[in-house]
């Protein structure tokens, strides 16, 4: 194991991606994630790579295109906003076959929403923000190692099973600096082998290979043939962190930042002599449903947390598909969770309680849900409602 | 063994500095560290803070929402801060620039004149690191040693004679209080 070091979220993504071999950058500057285009401007061509900031996130996306179909372990980065514009060509790589690093630091939204660190994109990460039948694999860290340590995770899947991966990430996790390490040696992108399906200068008389991403003659059969591989990634590549799951009254579900806030919950809750336990997916697509499922079916009720108004809650639903109760504890568009607050949410699922519980029916009846933010971080803008 | 802290001041007064300073001088101690800064669109003399946990166990979320420890550096942030701390917690005070005090008795209160005793040390801009010095003897959260070795790591393009007056700052400040 290396020393630990103190590293800020966004640059140990970098560092860690150039360590993964990326070779390819293309971006368009947007915060919370701007250092990750400066730290690539900075070391990207030192390693023998290309570093380009692009006129658009819409051009950027297109580069890596590009880039991927030549074999060449491409990325780019944005935050949500940008990531929308960049939707297009996400679905046109997935339609192509072809594997690439696609990370998302969330902010707040909709629209322009805000810079403070946010979870909104999860619809949009897991369920295709791009037209078509197509899945991303999605890989949500909740720390800076995690942040370093997932870009060659991240690569390796999307070259597996030839289609784009992508790290969902938070403003205040791109932000953060934390003491991590690298678990992974640097890559040697040379020493990869060559994919038989890049496209590249082909001589004495070999096949041209060649990408496709409209083949032109049966687009059903594509598809339904693709879905295979998705199947297979449902089966086999889920990953997920449990703590205290296996015998607890409730099982909270949480992802990136939130399933922090989620652990000091569950410590404090000890302190109190309630019994809390934490299951976070570190992929939300594939799901790992099955396993949820066992827990869930041993606990009384299950508390989902997100910074969003019910987006992680749905794929939790399906998962424990109405065995247990399922409840929201909900920090929209910046709203930051803490121990307490989950804590509050808790004792609402055991006691029959409505404080820190989010129902969008009730909301809609006049029912107040309080959602906590923190002004002094100074980057909320000028948010109303949240009440 | 968890420390959460927030430190605030102006633009300009090393909050942000000093906070990086105490994370990366947690990370010397072989504990586990965090530091978020307060971004966005800031105004020129407005004021900065920034989160820092320093534990011997994992760090739960970075945002310090009820600090263990405040530091406050100027005038403003002291109505700002005072509010989110702990019950028992301690606040630090920048006595040098801030002439109110807070209204809460269920916490502790010190006074540093850390702008006074910069001067006296031989330089007025590095009072983030009188208040440093404070905090370590009141806290013991890291060791002065510590510091002193992450000084080398954050400030990479330091003078040796700059380095040398940032360390008498922080004795200065360890030795200002009881």
């Amino acid at each position: 194991m290396t020393e630990k070091t103190l590293r800020k979220g966004n640059e140990a993504l970098a560092e860690g991606a150039i360590r993964a071999g990326a070779r390819f950058f293309a971006g368009y500057p947007i915060t919370p994630q701007n250092e990750v285009p400066e730290y690539m401007s900075a070391y990207m061509a030192d390693n023998g790579g290309a570093f380009v900031q692009a006129e658009s996130e819409v051009a950027a996306i297109n580069m890596v295109y590009g880039a991927a179909a030549t074999g060449t372990r491409s990325m780019t980065s944005s935050s949500s906003p940008g990531i929308s514009l960049k939707q297009e060509g996400i679905t046109y790589l997935a339609s192509a076959d072809l594997p690439c690093l696609i990370v998302n630091v969330m902010r707040g939204g909709p629209g322009l929403g805000s810079i403070a660190g946010a979870q909104g994109d999860y619809f949009q990460a897991t369920r295709g923000g791009g037209n078509g039948d197509y899945r991303v694999i999605v890989l949500a860290p909740n720390s800076v190692e995690e942040l370093g340590n997932f870009p060659k995770l991240g690569f390796e899947l999307a070259e597996k099973y030839r289609m784009p991966c992508m790290i969902l990430a938070d403003g205040i996790l791109g932000q953060m600096m934390e003491s991590m390490s690298f678990n992974f040696d640097p890559v040697d992108p040379n020493k990869l082998g060559k994919f038989g399906w890049a496209v590249d200068i082909r001589k004495n008389g070999r096949a041209k290979s060649k990408v496709f991403s409209y083949k032109g003659d049966d687009l059903i059969a594509d598809v339904v043939e693709r879905a295979k591989r998705y199947g297979l990634i449902e089966k086999t590549e889920a990953r997920w962190e449990e703590r205290d799951a296996e015998d607890c009254d409730v099982l909270l579900a949480a992802y990136g930042l939130s399933s922090r806030a989620c652990l000091e919950a569950v410590n404090k809750a000890k302190e109190e002599g309630l019994k809390v336990g934490l299951f976070r997916p570190i992929t939300l697509w594939p799901f790992p449903s099955k396993r949820l499922a066992e827990l869930a079916s041993k606990a009384k009720a299950v508390l989902c947390v997100e910074q969003s108004l019910g987006q992680l809650v749905q794929d939790v639903k399906l998962a424990v598909n109405g065995k247990t109760p399922v409840y929201l504890n909900a920090y929209p568009a910046g709203g930051q969770p803490d121990g307490n607050t989950i804590l509050t949410a808790v004792r609402s699922c055991l006691n029959g309680g409505k404080e820190g519980l989010f129902d969008l029916q009730e909301h809609a009846a006049g029912f107040s849900y309080d959602c906590k933010r923190d002004e002094s971080l100074g980057m909320q803008g000028d948010l109303k409602g949240g009440k | 063994m968890y420390q959460g802290i927030r430190i605030a001041g102006f633009g300009g007064q090393g909050v942000i500095s000093a906070g990086i300073l105490l994370a990366q001088a947690g990370v010397e101690d072989k504990k586990n560290a965090s530091w978020l800064p307060s971004y966005g669109p800031e105004m020129r003399g407005g004021t900065a803070n920034c989160s820092v946990v320093v534990t011997d166990g994992e760090v739960y979320t970075p945002i310090v929402s009820a600090p263990d420890t405040v530091i406050v550096m100027n005038e403003p942030s002291l109505p700002k801060f005072e509010p989110l701390l702990k019950k028992g917690g301690l606040m630090i005070i920048n006595s040098s620039l801030i002439n109110s005090r807070p209204t809460r008795t269920d916490i502790k209160v010190v006074c540093v004149p850390c702008n006074q005793i910069a001067e006296g040390v031989g330089m007025d801009r590095i009072a983030n690191l009188v208040a440093l010095g404070a905090f370590i003897k009141l806290t013991g959260a890291v060791t002065l040693e510590s510091v002193a070795d992450a000084m080398k790591k954050v400030y990479k393009r330091a003078k040796p004679e700059m380095l040398e007056l940032n360390k008498k700052a922080l004795q200065a400040g360890f030795d200002a209080v009881k």
